[in-house]
């Protein structure tokens, strides 16, 4: 078990087995066919992300370095969020990008209800990211902190 | 955050509940990235990323609906990326159907939508705004709020105006309030580079394929491009702002790229030179060896990897009108060495209306046509995006069609091979 201290992104506390991409996360690459085909599991469609591909996101504490790819990024979290598909936390190893932050923010200020809530912590450092592999359990708490085990 | 008192009173609803969210949004946006204040926003049009009617983005709709019924509108009218469906783009029954009457049954409303929210003209629908026939091309050091990584990357880059890579909605919502978030891309430090890229290439790279190495490296950072400008020269002209296009396109879409320097060329490097490069700044080498070690890791996602191709699609972003015009020559020099009267795969050319406008004013218009390639409005990425065309053997030259789809990506001159005389050279 190793803890992690992050910046608060988007508040929440939740525990969830672990999904790592140790590549940037291609937002639009990786929602576009689970929002517009009903994948209710989000699974991830990025052919460029073998971490990722193939893999569901929905409900998983998600961990990365960043997003990248299209500006449709946020929209898309935003919708993800909005339809109860979104990842159950995300947890930048880095700065959170502008494109996640704005879909982060666009969730918590627009959308209501509890299965519409994805807490996000950022900031939790390179080693986070070695030392967190798929499957294993995450919590997180209200501070940022993160335990991984 | 540092507000005026009239962005504080905005925030404390002096102009109705949902203007105060719509900078409740700003603001927050800004504070996560640790902006100070918030500057206006300068140019006189915006660009807008989300241009189709996905029936999926219903919570996209909802949240314009809302800012439309209470007024929370911008004075600034846009420009949006292009759109999904064209009805000269080859398309079987079955993805008629889907297209239209499934994926983009929205597509009316949402245009609805976006004429009610400030739309520029009816034909303003293309990823390449910044094209002189189309009109919205900001000037140096204006302040934008545009969203639409390509369009984003180039205004920084190319033209020298000052944008931060906005995500979809809050492009919008800054053009409501009227003011961008001071942080990134839109100060001077965030304009400095962090990687030194340097160019060892025994021919002029692909743009598409050198974009997309540097993309993959760098990530979110900004890299000074030295040796660029042997291939591309000193000059801003149709052909190195065109290379310039296709180039940061796959450094946005492969990477997270929104800013690029390259120097005696772009506008910051030419001013600044190596001033721009931070004391830290990490060094990438690219050769001949690195751009095929790049280019061979693609994975090609084709269920038959050997299948022959069924639709070849180029303009991701749009083509410009020296693009389409240079392409003519090519594509018929190809057909006439080939003894074809015709492209032997469906070729499918994009380009914003008003450029395709403007071409067909030309000869060259009628010789492409008479080569069989159709030219197309069609965003190809939203074209591809169902699960029908995830079958389809689709090639192009777009690293960024490549990222977001299963198309194949080949090099210009392959894609000419292939279209004109059907051969595989890879």
């Amino acid at each position: 078990m190793k803890e992690f201290k992050g910046r608060v992104v988007a508040p929440g506390q939740v525990k969830a087995e672990a999904l790592v991409s140790h590549g940037g996360l291609n937002t639009l690459a990786s929602f576009q066919k689970a929002l517009q085909f009903g994948d209710k599991n989000a699974t991830c469609g990025d052919q460029n992300n073998q971490d990722l591909f193939g893999h569901q996101m929905a409900g998983k504490a998600l961990c990365l370095p960043q997003t990248i790819g299209s500006t449709t990024g946020g929209m898309v979290l935003y919708c993800a969020c909005s339809m109860g598909r979104q990842p159950a936390c995300m947890l930048f190893s880095k700065p959170i990008d502008s494109l996640a932050g704005a879909g982060v923010i666009l969730a918590d200020v627009w959308l209501e209800g509890e299965n519409t809530k994805m807490p996000v912590i950022d900031s939790l450092g390179d080693d986070f990211l070695e030392y967190v592999k798929t499957g294993m359990t995450i919590s997180i708490k209200e501070d940022g902190v993160v335990v991984v085990e | 955050m540092f507000l005026t008192e009239e962005q504080q009173a905005i925030l404390n609803g002096s102009k109705g509940e949902t203007m105060a969210k719509v900078m409740e949004s700003v603001v927050r946006y800004g504070e996560l990235f640790g902006a100070e204040k918030l500057i206006p926003v300068t140019s006189k049009y915006n660009h807008l990323v989300t241009s189709f009617g996905l029936k999926a983005l219903g919570p996209v709709y909802d949240l314009m609906n809302k800012l439309i019924e209470d007024g929370a509108i911008s004075g600034q009218k846009f420009s949006v990326d292009p759109r999904p469906c064209d009805p000269n783009v080859p398309k079987n029954f079955i993805q008629d159907i889907i297209f239209n009457k499934i994926m983009y049954s929205k597509q009316d409303f949402y245009e609805g939508q976006l004429k009610a929210l400030g739309l520029m003209d009816d034909n303003a629908f293309t990823c390449a705004c910044y094209m002189d026939e189309v009109g919205n091309k900001p000037a140096k050091g204006e302040v934008l709020s545009w969203a639409e990584s390509s369009a984003v990357v180039y205004a920084n880059s190319v033209l020298g105006a000052k944008v931060n890579r906005n995500s979809g909605i809050i492009d919008i919502m800054q053009s409501i309030v009227g003011y961008v978030p001071y942080f990134g891309l839109v100060t001077n430090e965030g304009r400095k580079a962090t990687w030194v890229v340097e160019i060892k290439t025994t021919k002029k790279p692909e743009a598409q394929l050198l974009g997309s190495a540097i993309g993959m490296k760098v990530m979110e950072d900004v890299p000074y491009i030295k040796g660029l400008d042997k291939w591309l020269g000193t000059e801003l002209d149709d052909a190195a702002c065109t290379y310039l296009k296709d180039f940061g396109a796959a450094t946005a879409s492969n990477g997270a790229v929104g800013l690029y320097h390259v120097e005696n060329l772009t506008p910051d490097a030419v001013e600044q030179g190596e001033k721009l490069i931070t004391s830290d700044a990490k060094v990438y080498v690219i050769d001949d060896a690195e751009l095929q070690r790049v280019y061979d890791s693609y994975p090609v996602m084709w269920k038959n990897k050997d299948a022959k191709p069924k639709l070849c699609f180029m303009g991701c972003p749009h083509m410009s009108l020296e693009q389409l015009k240079t392409w003519t020559d090519k594509v018929e020099a190809g057909l006439k060495e080939a003894g074809n009267k015709k492209v032997v795969i469906p070729t499918v050319f994009t380009a914003a209306p008003a450029v395709i406008k403007e071409f067909e004013k030309t000869p060259y218009a009628a010789r492409l046509k008479a080569c069989g390639v159709i030219v197309s409005y069609i965003c190809p990425l939203m074209y591809m995006n169902n699960p029908l065309c995830g079958k389809m053997p689709v090639i192009t030259s777009s690293n960024k069609l490549r990222t977001y789809t299963t198309a194949r990506y080949y090099t210009d001159d392959e894609i000419l091979v292939q279209i004109t005389k059907g051969e595989n050279s890879r």
